[in-house]
């Protein structure tokens, strides 16, 4: 905008008629400016009620009583439902158990890459890409012909099979917080003072990646507790499989589950992202006081 | 780590030098063959195998026709529908989303585009369950203003239902990927090229279209696959009575299968592969050719 200002501050100065040739294009530019402001006024407005009134049908449902009245009872009933417990607690521990192995491979190996072999960064780019080309379908159908019984017979197969389900957002989290920081110079300062390589990763690159772990450690929370493909086919009942066995059951109760998962992640991710900026602040703070 | 130029190192050096350094790479080499390569090996190589043992292109053959070949035209049919529809509508809501000033609007929409691309599967499918399905609050509401869409051939256990579920995660989707892209552009062109004379339209086609470009492509790429391999949102709200091939290739594990075609399904897996790779070499050729467009 200022761009233009100036713009039409070099033409006033040149004359009356060009002055005069100028006028009409700025209020040709405000009417369309108007008119792109009402357009994302339609826009936002569609999108919004594609996106909420799902959520408020979905609502309404799960309030809904059988005698045409509303009340929390089918929230309140999650808990008691038969399985509920034991799949939200196979839920939680492959979770858990996923991000332990997920930023146990995936951290050493992208500092690995970033500090020693920068020139590999790309081809590492294109060996994470790779999960996403692979249906989840396709490869659970490999994996069950070819895993040996004693991993077949424990849920963590599942674990083992989402970190490489993960793998390229946890990389792409992992990249774009080791590329925000000065990696070498962290590291040859944390040597020099005597540090080893275990609490250099440990005590200097960890608490400087803090945003890029958080986000890997939300993704790869969120991919595991949404999971049904996998899950389902190596006929493991997590919560997403369980939804889904129980809805034949009752609908009320699903819906429910099914409501309340989106708002969890919700909830969640709004924590992570507010912890985020208050890290920014905080940092400009610092930086105002130096 | 030495200072020495690399040409002054001797070659054998350099050679265990870098040997060393792929040294650092072996545990995640290990977990990826083990965990990603051997299982897709595996899947390709008794796609071609009969169940009985010796090579065979029975597999390829059944897979490739009737009801299977069906499968695997309506899912390039629905990949390409539900990510060139949302990718274009994130484009859109993307852009909308920038140029408005509102700060918190922009906050809402980055996370909620977050919660909302992960969120597809079997919860999703009660979502639109309790909105457009026979009963559904929507469906009730333009029954109510005199519209019966189910009256109308809609329906949202088919083909055109579940595309309009996937745009619910494909959509936010698009707009986490492009909004970097969108935020790349600076306004000083806008202004430059509406400075030179240059009217809206021209300007996305000369300047912010050719930039846009290959994240806009990469990113439809990205959709098409993740509709591809989209199996839960499917399953739950069709329980397969669509022919989409992740869901048959599922219906193998679970044990309908017919004796003799137990490997039919991992030749199925391959199409999928072989779909995905084809529109990956598609996209290159666009990049490339949008590259030089750049240029």
């Amino acid at each position: 905008m200022v761009a233009i200002g100036e713009v039409n501050v070099l033409m006033d100065t040149t004359g009356p008629p060009r002055r005069a040739a100028r006028r009409p294009t700025r209020s040709r530019l405000a009417d369309r400016l108007l008119s792109i402001s009402w357009w994302r006024g339609i826009v936002l407005v569609c999108t919004g009620a594609f996106f909420l009134i799902p959520l408020y049908a979905a609502l309404r449902f799960s309030l809904q009583t059988f005698s045409g009245g509303f009340s929390f009872s089918a929230f309140g009933a999650i808990p008691s439902q038969q399985g509920f417990t034991a799949a939200l607690s196979l839920s939680v521990r492959l979770a858990v158990v996923t991000t332990l192995i997920t930023l146990g491979l995936m951290v050493p190996t992208s500092v690995y890459v970033h500090l020693r072999l920068p020139r590999l960064r790309r081809t590492f780019d294109g060996i994470t890409i790779v999960p996403i080309v692979i249906p989840p379908v396709v490869l659970i159908v490999g994996v069950l012909q070819v895993a040996p019984t004693f991993l077949k017979s424990t849920p963590y197969l599942l674990a083992l099979m989402y970190a490489i389900l993960a793998m390229p957002f946890v990389y792409r989290s992992l990249d774009a917080g080791l590329r925000a920081i000065d990696l070498k110079t962290l590291v040859e300062a944390s040597r020099s003072l005597g540090g080893r390589w275990g609490s250099t990763l440990w005590r200097v690159i960890m608490p400087n990646l803090r945003t890029g772990l958080l986000s890997a450690t939300v993704l790869t929370v969120a991919l595991v507790l949404g999971e049904f493909t996998m899950a389902s086919l190596d006929l493991y009942q997590t919560v997403p499989v369980w939804i889904y066995n129980f809805a034949q059951d009752d609908g009320h109760v699903s819906t429910a589950v099914s409501l309340l998962a989106l708002v969890v992640t919700w909830v969640v991710l709004l924590v992570i992202s507010s912890f985020d900026l208050r890290r920014i602040r905080r940092t400009a703070q610092i930086r105002k006081d130096a | 780590m030495t200072t020495a130029a690399p040409e002054q190192v001797p070659s054998r050096r350099r050679a265990r030098q870098a040997f060393a350094a792929a040294a650092g790479l072996v545990p995640f080499g290990i977990y990826t063959v083990l965990f990603l390569g051997v299982p897709v090996v595996a899947v390709v190589v008794s796609a071609f195998r009969s169940p009985s043992g010796g090579w065979t292109l029975h597999n390829v053959w059944i897979a490739s026709h009737g009801i299977y070949a069906h499968g695997f035209v309506m899912t390039i049919e629905m990949a390409l529908l539900t990510s060139v529809g949302p990718g274009i509508a994130g484009l859109v809501v993307a852009h909308a989303v920038l140029t408005s000033r509102g700060r918190i609007l922009r906050r809402v929409v980055s996370t909620a585009s977050g919660v909302f691309a992960q969120f597809g599967g079997v919860p999703l499918a009660f979502l639109f369950i309790a909105t457009l399905g026979s009963t559904g609050l929507l469906t009730g509401w333009l029954k109510a203003a005199g519209f019966d869409p189910y009256d109308h051939g809609f329906d949202l256990y088919t083909f055109f239902g579940v595309s309009i579920v996937y745009t619910y995660f494909q959509l936010p989707l698009m707009v986490l990927i492009v909004t970097p892209a969108l935020e790349g552009l600076r306004p000083a062109w806008r202004e430059a090229a509406s400075g030179l004379g240059a009217r809206s339209w021209e300007y996305w086609r000369y300047v912010g279209g050719p930039v846009l470009l290959p994240s806009f492509l990469g990113g439809v790429l990205l959709l098409f696959g993740s509709a591809l391999s989209a199996y839960a949102t499917a399953q739950a709200l069709t329980s397969g009575s669509i022919p989409l091939t992740a869901i048959q290739i599922g219906s193998f594990l679970n044990g309908n299968v017919i004796p003799g075609e137990q490997n039919v399904g991992k030749a199925l897996g391959v199409g999928l592969i072989l779909v995905i790779g084809v529109a990956m070499v598609f996209y290159s050729m666009l990049q490339k050719r949008a590259s030089r467009w750049l240029q």
